[in-house]
C-alpha cells in the first residue's frame, strides 16, 4: 500500500506540479483564483482603502487635486465611504470577484461625476482631465482583474473520493475503458478510444455547442492508478488522475479522483467554466456517486425529482413526468431513455 | 392517475398526474390497493421537513398489485400482490449487505442535500421530501417502486390488506423500536407516544419478552388502545410522568425507554411553550420533549430507543444524564426489509393482527380531509387507510367499489 501511494503521488506531481494532486485539490477546495489576479485584487484593495480614507478625511484636498469645486465635499466624503467599503470587501473575501466588479461600477460613477464637474464654471479643466485620466487607468486595471477573477480564467480544479463495494481490479477495469466515463460524468458527451492510450473527448457546451480535445494516457498501473492529460496543442489543457486503493477490511475500493482544467481564454474557457459552475467539487462528488451506482447497482439511479439533474435548481416535483417534460433530460438511464414517457391520463393494463 | 400532492403547509390536493413509468431496470409499477397516512407524514403536512416542493406526491405506506416490471426484476411478475417497504434499498452496497437497509448508499440521488444537513446521507424514501431522494410517494393510484427485486414482499391472498399493509412501515418501525431495547425477561419498558407506531412498540415489547409495558400519551382513545394491548398507561396531562414512573418502578426507573414521538412533541405547561418558541424562531428545528423526559426517567445503565422521527437540531439535550448514568442510545429509521418476512410469519401464525390499529378507511380522493382528521385526532382518529377505489361517506365508513 505505501509503495502504491508513493507511485501514485509521483504521477500526480508530474501532472499537477509540486505537491501533486493534493496541491491542486487544496487550492480548488479553497476556491483560490490564480495568484496574479489575486495579487492585483489585493493591490486594488489597498488603493481603495487609501483613496477612501483621503476622500473621507481630506475632501477639500481631493477636490483641489481633481480640480472640482469645493462645494462638493459632501459628495466626495460619500464616495470615500464607498471606496473604503469596497476595499474592505476585497480583503474580506478569499476570491473577491463581486467586490472588484463593485469597484468597476464605482469607477463608472466617478467618471460620470468628473464629467458633470467638468461642465461647472468653478472647475479647473486641466486638473479634471488629469483626474479623469487617472480614474480611467484604474478602471482598466479593475476590469482586467474582475474579468480574470470571474471568467473561469483561473481554471478548474476538483478532487473527490468515494468507496465502491467492488475489488480494485474491477473498478480499475471499468474506469480504464474511458468510453464508460460519460455514463456517470454529466458534462461528458463522449470519450472515444483511439488506441495506443489516446482518446478523443467531447464535452457538452451550452446551446448544443461542444468542446473537443485529444488526450493521452500518462500512467496506467492496473488496479492502482490511471492518469491522463490532453495533447499539447489542444484547445483545452486538461489533466486527470484516478487512484484505486483497497479499502480496509476488504470492504471494496477507495476511489480518489483529481481533475484539472488549466486556464483558457475566450469562448472555450467560458464554456468550461460554465459547465462546472460555482462548485466543481460538488459536481465531481455527484459524478462519483453515479459511478458508485453504476458499479454496484448497474445503472444510474433516478427519482422523479432528479430526472432533469440532481442540482438544487434542476429539481422537479416528486411525481411522474410527462414525456414532454423530459426533452431536456441530460442523463436518463441508458436503456430506458428512448421509450420513456406517456402524456398522463389513466393507466389501464 | 389520481395522486395526493403536497402544496405547502397543511395544503394537500388530490389531482391528475402522469402515470408512473419504468425508469430503472430494477423498477416495478404497482397498482395500489391500500395506502396509509403515517404520523411522520404529519411532519411534512405541518411544514417541519425542509426541501419539499409543491406538487410532491406523499405516502410511504402502500401495497397493491404488480402491473409491470423492469428487465432486471426476476422475482416478481404482473399480478403478484405485494407490500412495499418505505426505505428504498439497492441490496448491493455495504449497508444493504449489513441488513441496514435504511442506510442504503445508492438509493438517494439527492444525497448531497442530506450530506449538507446530516453529514452523511441515509437511504432514499418514498414521498418524503427531496432530501431523501424526491421519489413520488404511494398516496396515488400507481407507484413506481425502485429495486423491486429487493424491497417488496409477496403476501398470501387469505390475509386482508389491513392485516399486511403495515409491514410497509409502522409494524417493523414499532418492532425495531422495541428490539433496540435489547429486552430481557422481566424487563419493564416505558413507551412515549401511543400513536400507531407506539401501539406496535407496545405489542412488540411483549412479543420480545417484556414483563411490563408502560405507555404515555394524552389522547384517551390511544391510551385505551394501549391498555387493550396489555400496557399500563400514564396520561401526561393528568400525572407527572417522572413521578408516576418512579412510583411504578420503586424509584429505579424503566429498563428501557422508547421515544415513539419524535420532533413534534407536546408537553404540559411551559416546556412546550419554550420549545415551540425556539422552533418558530428556527433556533431549534425539533421539539424534543419526549426524548428529554425518556432520558431522565430511564434507569441507570438502561437503553433509550429513538424510533420517532427527528429532522434537525434540538436544544437542552441532557447529555450529563446520559453519560454519568451509562445510558445507551439506539436510533434509526427502520430497516424494514430486515423485518418484513419474520413479521409476516407472526401475522400468519396469529401472534398479532395489525388491523387493530385502523380506525378510518377513506377514498384516496378524501386524502386532504383525512390528513386534517388525523392531525386533529377528530372522530377518535388513530390510523387512516386510503383506497383509490373506495366508495364511502367521507367519514371513514364505506365499501370497496
Amino acid at each position: 500500500m505505501p509503495i502504491n501511494q508513493q507511485t501514485a503521488a509521483a504521477y500526480d506531481s508530474d501532472l499537477f506540479g509540486p505537491g501533486g494532486a493534493n496541491y491542486a485539490g487544496e487550492r480548488a477546495k479553497q476556491g483560490l483564483p490564480s495568484t496574479s489576479a489575486k495579487r492585483l485584487a489585493k493591490g486594488l484593495g489597498w488603493f481603495s482603502v487609501g483613496l477612501g480614507l483621503a476622500e473621507l478625511l481630506a475632501p477639500r484636498a481631493i477636490a483641489n487635486i481633481s480640480g472640482v469645486s469645493n462645494t462638493h465635499t459632501g459628495l466626495i466624503r460619500l464616495y470615500g465611504a464607498r471606496e473604503l467599503a469596497s476595499g474592505i470587501a476585497i480583503f474580506a473575501q478569499e476570491k473577491p470577484t463581486e467586490a472588484v466588479w463593485a469597484r468597476v461600477a464605482g469607477d463608472a460613477l466617478d467618471l460620470v461625476s468628473l464629467g458633470v464637474a467638468g461642465t461647472s464654471s468653478n472647475a479647473k479643466l486641466g486638473r479634471v482631465a488629469f483626474a479623469t485620466a487617472n480614474v480611467l487607468a484604474v478602471t482598466a486595471l479593475d476590469v482586467i482583474c474582475a474579468m480574470q477573477l470571474s471568467n473561469g480564467s483561473q481554471g478548474i480544479h476538483a478532487r473527490a473520493t468515494c468507496i465502491v463495494n467492488r475489488a480494485p481490479e474491477e473498478v480499475y477495469n471499468f474506469w480504464r475503458d474511458f468510453q464508460n466515463l460519460p455514463r456517470f460524468m454529466r458534462h461528458l458527451e463522449s470519450v472515444e478510444d483511439l488506441g495506443d492510450g489516446r482518446s478523443h473527448w467531447t464535452v457538452k457546451g451550452p446551446a448544443g455547442t461542444t468542446v473537443e480535445w485529444e488526450a493521452t494516457m500518462i500512467a496506467d498501473v492496473p488496479g492502482e492508478v490511471i492518469t491522463w492529460r490532453s495533447l499539447e496543442n489542444s484547445d483545452v489543457d486538461h489533466a486527470g488522475a484516478v487512484r484505486f486503493e483497497r479499502a480496509a477490511g476488504g470492504r471494496g475500493t477507495i476511489v480518489k479522483v483529481n481533475l484539472n482544467y488549466a486556464p483558457v481564454a475566450g469562448v472555450i474557457g467560458a464554456t468550461i467554466a460554465k459547465l462546472f459552475g460555482e462548485e466543481p467539487e460538488q459536481q465531481l462528488d455527484d459524478d462519483l456517486r453515479r459511478f458508485k451506482q453504476v458499479m454496484e447497482v448497474g445503472e444510474v439511479v433516478v427519482s422523479e425529482a432528479t430526472l432533469l439533474g440532481t442540482g438544487y435548481f434542476a429539481q422537479r416535483p416528486g411525481r411522474p413526468a410527462a414525456a414532454s417534460e423530459l426533452e431536456d433530460a441530460e442523463m436518463l438511464p441508458s436503456q430506458t431513455a428512448t421509450n420513456y414517457g406517456s402524456e398522463g391520463g389513466t393507466m389501464r393494463r | 392517475m389520481r395522486a395526493n400532492c403536497w402544496y405547502g403547509k397543511t395544503t394537500m390536493r388530490v389531482e391528475d398526474v402522469p402515470d408512473p413509468q419504468i425508469l430503472n431496470q430494477r423498477d416495478a409499477i404497482i397498482k395500489i390497493s391500500s395506502t396509509a397516512i403515517c404520523g411522520s407524514d404529519l411532519h411534512l403536512y405541518n411544514g417541519f421537513i425542509p426541501t419539499m416542493q409543491k406538487g410532491d406526491i406523499l405516502g410511504h405506506e402502500f401495497m397493491g398489485e404488480v402491473v409491470e416490471v423492469g428487465r432486471e426484476v426476476h422475482n416478481l411478475k404482473a399480478g403478484d400482490r405485494v407490500v412495499v417497504p418505505f426505505p428504498i434499498a439497492c441490496g448491493n452496497c455495504f449497508f444493504c449487505k449489513e441488513q441496514m437497509f435504511s442506510l442504503c448508499e445508492n438509493s438517494n440521488p439527492n444525497a448531497w442535500m442530506a450530506e449538507k444537513m446530516f453529514g452523511h446521507s441515509p437511504a432514499g424514501l418514498f414521498g418524503y421530501s427531496h432530501l431523501t431522494g424526491g421519489y413520488a410517494g404511494g398516496q396515488a393510484e400507481y407507484a413506481r417502486v425502485p429495486f423491486a427485486d429487493v424491497g417488496p414482499i409477496k403476501v398470501p391472498d387469505h390475509l386482508t390488506d389491513e392485516q399486511v399493509l403495515f409491514l410497509s412501515d409502522i409494524f417493523p418501525t414499532g418492532y425495531m423500536g422495541a428490539e433496540m431495547c435489547n429486552i430481557k425477561p422481566g424487563d419493564t419498558i416505558a413507551i412515549w407516544g401511543c400513536g400507531p407506531v407506539g401501539q406496535f412498540s407496545i405489542r412488540s415489547a411483549f412479543l420480545l419478552g417484556a414483563e411490563r409495558v408502560i405507555a404515555i400519551d394524552e389522547v384517551h382513545e390511544r391510551l385505551q388502545m394501549a391498555e387493550q394491548g396489555g400496557a399500563e398507561t400514564i396520561n401526561y396531562r393528568e400525572q407527572n410522568v417522572y413521578e408516576a414512573l418512579m412510583e411504578m418502578t420503586g424509584g429505579r426507573g424503566p429498563d428501557a425507554c422508547i421515544d415513539d414521538v419524535g420532533l413534534e412533541a407536546h408537553a404540559p405547561g411551559i416546556i412546550e411553550a419554550y420549545d415551540r418558541v425556539k422552533q418558530a424562531m428556527m433556533l431549534e428545528s425539533d421539539r424534543p420533549h419526549a426524548l428529554r423526559e425518556a432520558i431522565m426517567c430511564c434507569r441507570n445503565g438502561g437503553t433509550i430507543s429513538v424510533i420517532g422521527v427527528y429532522g434537525g437540531f434540538i436544544d437542552k439535550f441532557p447529555m450529563g444524564s446520559v453519560m454519568n448514568r451509562s445510558l445507551t442510545i439506539k436510533t434509526g429509521q427502520a430497516h424494514v426489509q430486515r423485518y418484513m418476512r419474520p413479521l409476516l410469519q407472526m401475522i400468519e401464525n396469529g401472534a398479532i393482527d395489525p388491523s387493530f390499529v385502523v380506525t378510518h378507511t377513506m377514498s384516496l380522493d378524501d386524502a386532504p380531509r383525512a390528513y386534517e382528521m388525523f392531525k386533529n385526532k377528530d372522530d377518535n382518529c388513530i390510523k387512516v387507510v386510503l383506497k383509490p377505489d373506495w366508495i364511502g361517506n367521507g367519514n371513514g365508513n364505506g365499501t370497496i367499489h
